[in-house]
């Protein structure tokens, strides 16, 4: 019997904010402990809450983009628990009523062997806003845990879905895309070392086919998507593995650790799950109008996908190629700007998402540090375009350009890379090779096609390969024909 | 519906509230009687009236997202618990607040 993997996501997304969710309270990463921690964030008696407007707006802007329903009145609730690093006892979250609600994330998920790339619908089953807890310390002070509260109230939006994805692959892709929107859209920096980003992932096995969903265990605080991939797919493998040694899953909650790439039960979640949630009469229902919705979509960037379908119509470049250039933000801007630039548009999709993203992904870099700046590789493909180097030459100006040499011109110049455009020049070339190569001509004449280009790549080597390639292939045939 | 000492004695620990078996039973009665008024009120006809999440009829004000706290950590541990293990201060150190070891 086929096993098939069930996998659902929870994110939570740290918004873009100055202050904390309920009080004026600065959120900046990395400030002295308890700072930033006002007397809301650490929960003195008789504080009240007071919900911040931008944070309002940021889920607003996610819920557009998922194409959600905006709820007009959604309401807090108490989550009640007790740990050091929630003072109050309990955080506020909304629960039955939630900011965001059903919408859905197209993702792309990449190929994989013989598997190819194909494309899926996530469905996003809803969003709330909530705050985020303090931080522990351990080790300060012997004996004791030491409580951080800069963090305790930083507003949070936790993007749920549908337990849609069936394989680590589909949710990683799912999480990277999430990742990229959110960023797109200006409501979270991304930053997952800094925990701006983190997911829990739920997983469950069954029988292929089987229309009931096996028991689910929680992995944690995942804040790499290598970590997820790894994670999911020990889990899975620890899952089927139990069941068909005749044992049964209980629901949990794990943790991964990434030293032995295992998952580790962390707690029972029967009694840690019993939060008593309840509506917080500390705040009154949020209400947000048509006329708010119509201003936070005044506001909104173009989003990938009307990007995607303007790049395909403006400029007939592939699907495979929008796609790939309305990854990220960054990558489309730089694409743009590389074609405002005087860079033919099909030519500048090919080097943004092929030698300049290598470039970046070997040396783990985003676009916006880019080596080569979109008007500084606008130049370098003018020069192409325009005859005065081939492709190749091109490859070796933009390692040139990338390790700060210069510019395109400067380097074609000091390099001496420039094409003979002189077919007197190339004709003499031309002339020496066959005089050398005799016994390949006779094949070539005897009907073996592939003696031709063993021609050419003599010929584009005795140039030092500063002959154009097309030029070259020309003059040859006429020569050969003659 | 029909609560045990069990489910008052679960509520309890939830909530971190240490009862006698005295108070247990007699807080089961009270809670009953509290139970019996909402079973009462439940058989009211609310066809097509909205739940209220708010005693009053109002919506919430937002603030705009300006810094208004200054950092008043000092002020603030003044006030922090004293753990009495020996101490008779607040129990910070280096700007935490300290609670007893947390065990993940």
């Amino acid at each position: 019997m086929e096993w098939e993997v069930v996998i659902g996501l929870e994110t939570h997304t740290q918004l873009q904010t100055n202050t904390k969710i309920f009080s004026g309270a600065p959120i900046k990463y990395g400030a002295e402990p308890n700072t930033q921690a006002c007397e809301v964030s650490i929960a003195l008696p008789g504080v009240l809450p007071v919900l911040n407007k931008q944070a309002v707006e940021c889920a607003i802007k996610f819920g557009l983009a998922i194409n959600a329903e905006i709820a007009p009145r959604s309401v807090f609730a108490r989550k009640n628990y007790f740990y050091p690093d929630l003072p109050k006892g309990y955080q506020i979250s909304q629960f039955e009523l939630p900011v965001v609600g059903k919408g859905a994330v197209s993702i792309q998920v990449p190929a994989q062997g013989k598997k190819p790339a194909y494309e899926k619908v996530i469905n996003i089953t809803r969003a709330h806003l909530e705050e985020d807890a303090g931080k522990s310390v351990h080790g300060a002070v012997e004996g004791m845990s030491g409580i951080d509260l800069n963090r305790a109230g930083t507003p949070l939006l936790e993007i749920v879905t549908e337990p849609d994805m069936r394989s680590a692959a589909e949710a990683v892709a799912y999480a990277k895309q999430l990742h990229e929107l959110v960023q797109w859209i200006g409501i979270c920096d991304g930053n997952m070392q800094e925990g701006s980003f983190r997911c829990d992932v739920n997983v469950s096995v069954r029988h292929k086919g089987s229309g009931k969903l096996g028991t689910r265990r929680e992995i944690k605080n995942l804040n790499s998507f290598k970590f997820m991939q790894q994670a999911i797919e020990y889990e899975t493998r620890w899952q089927i593995e139990t069941l068909e040694d005749g044992g049964s899953i209980h629901q949990a909650t794990v943790l991964f650790n990434p030293d032995t790439g295992e998952t580790r039960a962390m707690r029972s979640k029967e009694e840690a799950n019993d939060y008593r949630y309840f509506p917080d009469p500390d705040l009154l229902p949020l209400m947000i109008s048509a006329e708010d919705k119509a201003r936070v979509q005044a506001s909104m960037p173009e989003l990938p996908e009307a990007m995607k379908a303007r790049f395909e119509a403006e400029y007939g470049l592939s699907s495979y190629d929008t796609g790939a250039l309305t990854s990220s933000r960054g990558l489309a801007d730089y694409f743009v700007a590389t074609v405002k630039a005087g860079a033919e548009a099909k030519q500048a999709a090919n080097w943004v998402t092929g030698n300049v993203s290598a470039k970046l992904n070997a040396e783990d870099k985003s676009i916006s540090s880019s080596a080569v700046a979109a008007e500084a590789l606008a130049q370098l493909l003018k020069r192409i375009t325009d005859g005065t180097i081939s492709n190749n030459a091109a490859k070796e100006v933009f390692e040139a350009m990338w390790s700060g040499e210069g510019n395109a011109d400067a380097i074609i110049e000091a390099k001496g890379l420039k094409q003979m455009s002189d077919s007197g020049a190339v004709e003499t070339i031309i002339d020496e090779v066959l005089a050398a190569n005799a016994a390949m001509v006779e094949e070539y004449k005897a009907g073996k096609e592939k003696a031709f280009n063993a021609l050419v790549g003599q010929i584009m080597k005795a140039s030092k390969g500063k002959a154009n390639p097309a030029q070259v292939n020309d003059l040859l045939m006429k020569k050969l024909k003659a | 519906m029909a609560l045990s000492i069990e489910d008052i004695k679960k509520i309890a620990h939830l909530a971190r509230i240490e009862v006698s078996e005295s108070e247990a039973t007699a807080t089961l009665s009270k809670l009953t009687g509290i139970l019996g008024l909402i079973e009462q009120m439940q058989a009211v006809d609310t066809t097509g009236i909205v739940p209220m999440s708010h005693a009053q009829e109002l919506h919430q004000r937002l603030r705009d997202d300006v810094v208004t706290k200054t950092n008043q950590r000092e002020a603030f541990q003044k006030n922090a618990p004293v753990l009495g293990n020996g101490s008779t201060q607040p129990a910070v150190a280096g700007g935490l607040y300290l609670v007893p070891k947390v065990i993940e």
